[in-house]
């Protein structure tokens, strides 16, 4: 115990100053649409920016990430294409994807209820979303769903914002891991 | 006219429901094929799928009904080879109507579309996802679909020569109508 009130010490006092940069293999910013009620899973695969969490202190905890719109991934190239268009994300004009976190609260056990802000495509909503945490070798992996509205940002514009065909209802599947803590 | 043994009334009926759905299939698919992606494109997509579906369970029932109850003979001036030749030609049509919606079925799901029937019945992936495979069963399902249309071109034209150059009745085993003598 002696040692180990000191290490504590020193790893919290090194999380709060330390921002990790997500990690790049574990994360993933994942999502699934459906149309006509066929799901069909995409991602983003670059998502850069900061996290600084620390389980115990959950609520001093903070994330700014920054997803590279031209990093979807779809089924098909034909469906890649089409989503870095004007009427989707609009790749040309809006490069990035950001979410900032406002809040971060404790639901109990690896639970956390994370609130913040979402840009998507130029517009920002705020958003809230229920994460779970976990330890994995040194990496912290965060790991939830958050359902948006792709029409309140705007993804999906003219015929596409018909949401008979293509649901209106997205589910954000978010894996973060990051270092530390 | 020679009167002649009709197929039973219910294999007449699923002989022409089974001509409908193939033709309306083909037909949406070479509407479809060359339109870029759009919510119509996905809903004729949706209803190829489920055209084919049907037609996929539709001569599972025939084959079923056609082993278990005997087919009216052929005319009595057929030779061996030309009796021959129309039974291979009928194996030949069934063989592509399993064929065609299983290849239309797993390319879908090596595409990462799923197939959902009617929007309610998720159907199983026959392979996992795999752009390249899907590609590949994408050019199996065009070719095998363009030996269908030659195979029902072929068909349609044997029937018609039963019925106007030999007139031996043998349209009629397909008709819902006998003729009065």
């Amino acid at each position: 115990m002696k040692f180990l009130i000191p290490a504590l010490m020193v790893l919290s006092a090194s999380s709060m100053l330390y921002a990790a940069q997500p990690d790049a293999a574990q994360s993933r910013i994942g999502f699934t649409l459906k149309q006509l009620n066929v799901p069909m899973d995409g991602a983003f695969r670059k998502v850069s920016g900061t996290v600084n969490l620390d389980l115990k202190k959950p609520a001093a905890g903070k994330a700014d990430l920054i997803i590279d719109t031209n990093s979807i991934s779809l089924p098909t190239r034909e469906a890649e294409a089409e989503a870095r268009k004007k009427d989707w994300f609009n790749v040309a004009q809006y490069p990035t994807a950001r979410f900032v976190s406002s809040s971060i609260k404790p639901l109990g056990g690896n639970r956390f209820q994370v609130a913040g802000k979402l840009t998507l495509k130029g517009i920002t909503r705020d958003v809230s979303a229920p994460f779970t945490a976990r330890q994995d070798g040194k990496l912290t992996v965060v790991e939830g769903t958050l359902p948006i509205s792709r029409t309140q940002f705007k993804i999906g514009e003219g015929e596409w914002a018909d949401t008979g065909t293509v649901a209106d209802e997205v589910a954000i599947k978010f894996k973060v891991a990051f270092s530390g803590n | 006219m020679p009167t002649v043994d009709r197929y039973p009334t219910l294999s007449i009926l699923m002989h022409w429901v089974m001509a409908l759905l193939i033709v309306a299939a083909f037909g949406l698919a070479l509407y479809f094929d060359d339109l870029p992606l759009s919510p119509t494109k996905f809903k004729l997509i949706g209803w190829h799928k489920w055209l084919g579906i049907t037609a996929l369970a539709l001569v599972a029932l025939r084959l079923v009904i056609r082993l278990l109850t005997k087919a009216p003979p052929l005319p009595a001036h057929m030779s061996r080879l030309e009796k021959l030749a129309a039974s291979g030609g009928h194996l030949l049509l069934y063989v592509l109507m399993f064929a065609i919606p299983l290849s239309g079925w797993a390319m879908s799901s090596a595409l990462g579309f799923k197939v959902v029937y009617l929007t309610v019945l998720p159907l199983p992936d026959l392979v996992a996802q795999n752009e390249a495979l899907g590609e590949t069963l994408k050019a199996v399902h065009g070719t095998l679909n363009w030996i269908l249309a030659a195979c029902v071109a072929g068909h349609v034209a044997f029937a018609i020569k039963h019925h106007v150059i030999d007139r031996d009745g043998t349209l009629f085993r397909m008709s819902f109508k006998t003729p009065r003598n």
